[in-house]
């Protein structure tokens, strides 16, 4: 029996080791090969030697959400020959493999190593090492426990302040009493504890804000339906929804719509999401929901304009860039903010 | 009026219906409008049902069609399938992908909806076949088999929609998980329903209940009897993979999407409960298929009553936990002879006085 109980075990750490390998290939041959031409478009690239910038990027697997699917693209069409770059990309979900990259990066003499680490521990050692070979490093998206002179930069979303400006935007409403549905994410997630902090604190601070029901879905769209009906069921009245990610909201509404409650601009229900997905954003431009706030994905022109800074001999004003992220008003939004934020 | 005790406390489906008396009590107490049931109509001008009852028969059908299927794994393998929210995350996916064509918005269905459904049975009977083949052929316990579509299920879902989320366009697919208009019951109720007399049909006409309890108690003895237990074993998880077709097409059908990583996310251990709540033994053998599909509701009952109480978010799981441990401890074997122990103690004692 155990000896059975063995074999499959390795069979199955054998087959997933495999997919592993498979996720890596694919990454590193993706290369810097998609831009073509090297003429004229490299005058606008910074490297006055006109040079293309050796860069290694090392993601998280795009397939792991919209966000990061999103990401990627943007960092692949930022880091291009015809941009003056010469990128590799490596993607993985896991911190060792991160990390083998991150040494192969930097044996092949990358100028730039740019990093949205799986994990935030152990990147000490390799940081040093790339230090030492004289490869500068960004991170991007999510920030690492190492030292910071280790690295040049690090551009991130600040998720207490999306919550933030989702929660002024649901003050400026100027409903005279708010009472609220907060569906909340995986408690202890970034993202949840973000977008949770500023909706707390407001509650407890106005006298005419109430939750009527907190609780999280754990981003599960079912979820949040039955959380919603249940607040339904109980005939508690409320007039807010607020999401912590568009899946949720949707999922509330279903359970609006099978109980006849009209949500959306000027409607008894305002609703509010996270993450401006296309198909959440098309739903604000239809009037159905009324607020979507954004965790931006798009950290390559940021990127960019901090290897242009460093190129030409200048310093960065500040180590840590906090990215604009917008939120949208079904009033105010129109097919371009679709078109051009939706993930 | 005479009860036999000893024998209604050997009754298997006592805690199961003990929960359910307390769970209703709670909520009588608590509050009694939990029970009412009121028709209003929807948004799209429908009069429906609506009331906590009606959520706990909705959202608790996919979990009791789930739970007649892991039963019939459970009794003939000795072991639990915990594949089943990765494969339903398979199957869903592969339904929207023959419904969408792989295309994430379509304006119009690529193929009728019966063909997305029979597309997802035949994806979902074949993640049961090869769950199947690893445990009766090659003889690997249930739960390392499954762990190998528990763990890579949901990248599999996502690859064959190629990382898109399809959204259905025709509002006719929401009908299975919602409202078919006119009929103010929801949809899920009668396709549990149907599952539940399928399943019912097959226990009374044909031996598959008798040959998998064979099995499941003792598979050299069922052997010399003329049963193949192989057959037996691998047949059982073919069907458990028909009913999460039946609960994918469900699940995709409330939202018309999906999220490979959270669909039907945990459902595994939910049904393996129900089966453990309906006082089935996990080891296999004997099993009672009422039982479980009563459990599968009581653990819907549990949650909405959850919600209802407004529980905070980070200790839900633990409520959760606490009120499972109760029922588990009192269904166990153990637990059950010492109470009937106490009970013909009583009874002698009430004997001795007289």
């Amino acid at each position: 029996m155990k000896k059975r109980v063995v074999a499959l075990l390795t069979a199955a750490v054998m087959a997933l080791s495999m997919a592993a390998c498979d996720s890596g290939a694919a990454g590193s041959t993706t290369g810097g090969s998609t831009g073509g031409s090297t003429g004229g478009s490299e005058t606008s690239a910074p490297a006055a030697s006109g040079e293309l910038i050796k860069v290694g990027i090392i993601n998280n697997d795009p397939n792991e959400s919209g966000y990061r699917t999103a990401n990627d693209k943007d960092l692949q069409n930022m880091f291009t020959t015809a941009n003056g770059y010469d990128a590799k990309f490596a993607y993985s979900l896991k911190n060792d493999e991160q990390i083998q990259a991150a040494q192969g990066f930097i044996t092949d003499e990358v100028d730039y190593l740019l990093l949205s680490a799986a994990d935030t521990a152990g990147w000490d050692g390799v940081l040093k090492d790339a230090q030492a070979a004289g490869v500068k490093v960004i991170l991007f998206d999510r920030t690492i426990d190492a030292d910071p002179s280790l690295y040049e930069a690090s551009i991130v979303s600040d998720m207490a302040k999306e919550g933030q400006t989702a929660v002024d935007w649901l003050a400026g409403q100027g409903l005279s009493e708010y009472n609220v549905i907060h569906i909340q994410g995986v408690m202890g997630s970034a993202a949840q504890q973000g977008r949770s902090g500023a909706l707390d604190a407001k509650v407890a601070a106005e006298s005419n804000w109430t939750i009527v029901q907190q609780q999280t879905a754990e981003w599960n769209a079912e979820k949040a339906q039955q959380i919603v009906q249940s607040v339904i069921d109980s005939n508690t009245p409320f007039n807010v929804i607020y999401a912590e990610n568009d899946d949720m909201a949707k999922g509330a509404v279903a359970a609006l719509d099978s109980a006849g409650i009209s949500h959306g601009v000027g409607k008894d229900v305002i609703v509010m999401g996270f993450d401006c997905n296309k198909w959440a954003l098309e739903e604000l431009l239809n009037q159905n929901w009324n607020y979507d706030g954004q965790c931006n994905p798009f950290q390559a022109s940021y990127i960019d304009n901090i290897i242009k800074t460093l190129e030409s001999g200048g310093t960065l004003d500040q180590k840590t860039i906090i990215m604009d992220e917008k939120g949208f008003d079904a009033a105010t939004i129109t097919q371009e903010d679709v078109d051009n934020y939706g993930i | 009026m005479k009860i036999d005790i000893k024998k209604l406390l050997s009754n298997q489906l006592l805690i199961p219906i003990t929960a359910l008396v307390i769970l209703c009590l709670v909520n009588l107490v608590n509050d009694a409008s939990f029970f009412t049931i009121k028709l209003a109509p929807n948004n799209e001008g429908y009069n429906v049902f609506s009331g906590p009852l009606i959520t706990i028969l909705d959202y608790g059908s996919e979990l009791a069609i789930l739970a007649i299927g892991m039963t019939l794994v459970t009794a003939a393998s000795g072991g639990q399938d915990i594949s089943v929210g990765a494969t339903i995350a398979i199957a869903g996916s592969a339904m929207l992908r023959v419904l969408c064509g792989g295309v994430s918005k379509p304006e119009a269905l690529a193929a009728p909806i019966i063909v997305g459904f029979l597309v997802a049975c035949i994806v979902g009977m074949l993640c049961g076949v090869f769950n199947g083949l690893l445990v009766s052929i090659f003889r690997i316990q249930p739960m390392i088999a499954t762990l190998i579509l528990f763990t890579a299920g949901r990248s599999i879902a996502a690859w064959i929609n190629n990382n898109e989320l399809p959204i259905v366009p025709d509002p006719k697919f929401k009908y299975f998980g919602g409202f078919i208009p006119g009929i103010p019951i929801p949809t899920t109720t009668f396709i549990a329903i149907a599952c539940i007399v399928v399943a019912a049909l097959l226990l009374k006409f044909t031996n598959l209940g008798l040959y998998t309890q064979a099995v499941g108690i003792n598979e050299s003895s069922s052997r010399l009897n003329g049963i193949n237990p192989t057959f037996i074993k691998f047949l059982s998880f073919v069907i458990l993979g028909l009913c999460v077709a039946v609960a994918a097409l469900i699940k995709v059908s409330r939202l018309a999407t999906i999220n490979y990583s959270v669909i039907a996310k945990d459902i595994e251990m939910d049904a393996i409960l129900a089966v453990a709540l309906g006082g089935n033994a996990l080891s296999g053998g004997k099993f009672n298929m009422w039982g479980s599909i009563l459990g599968a509701y009581i653990i819907q009952f549990l949650t909405t009553t959850l919600y209802k109480f407004q529980v905070d978010a980070a200790a839900l799981p633990a409520y959760k936990a606490v009120v499972v441990i109760i029922l588990v401890v009192f269904s166990s074997p153990v637990v059950r002879e010492k109470l009937s122990a106490l009970s013909s103690k009583k009874k002698a004692a009430a004997k001795g006085v007289a």
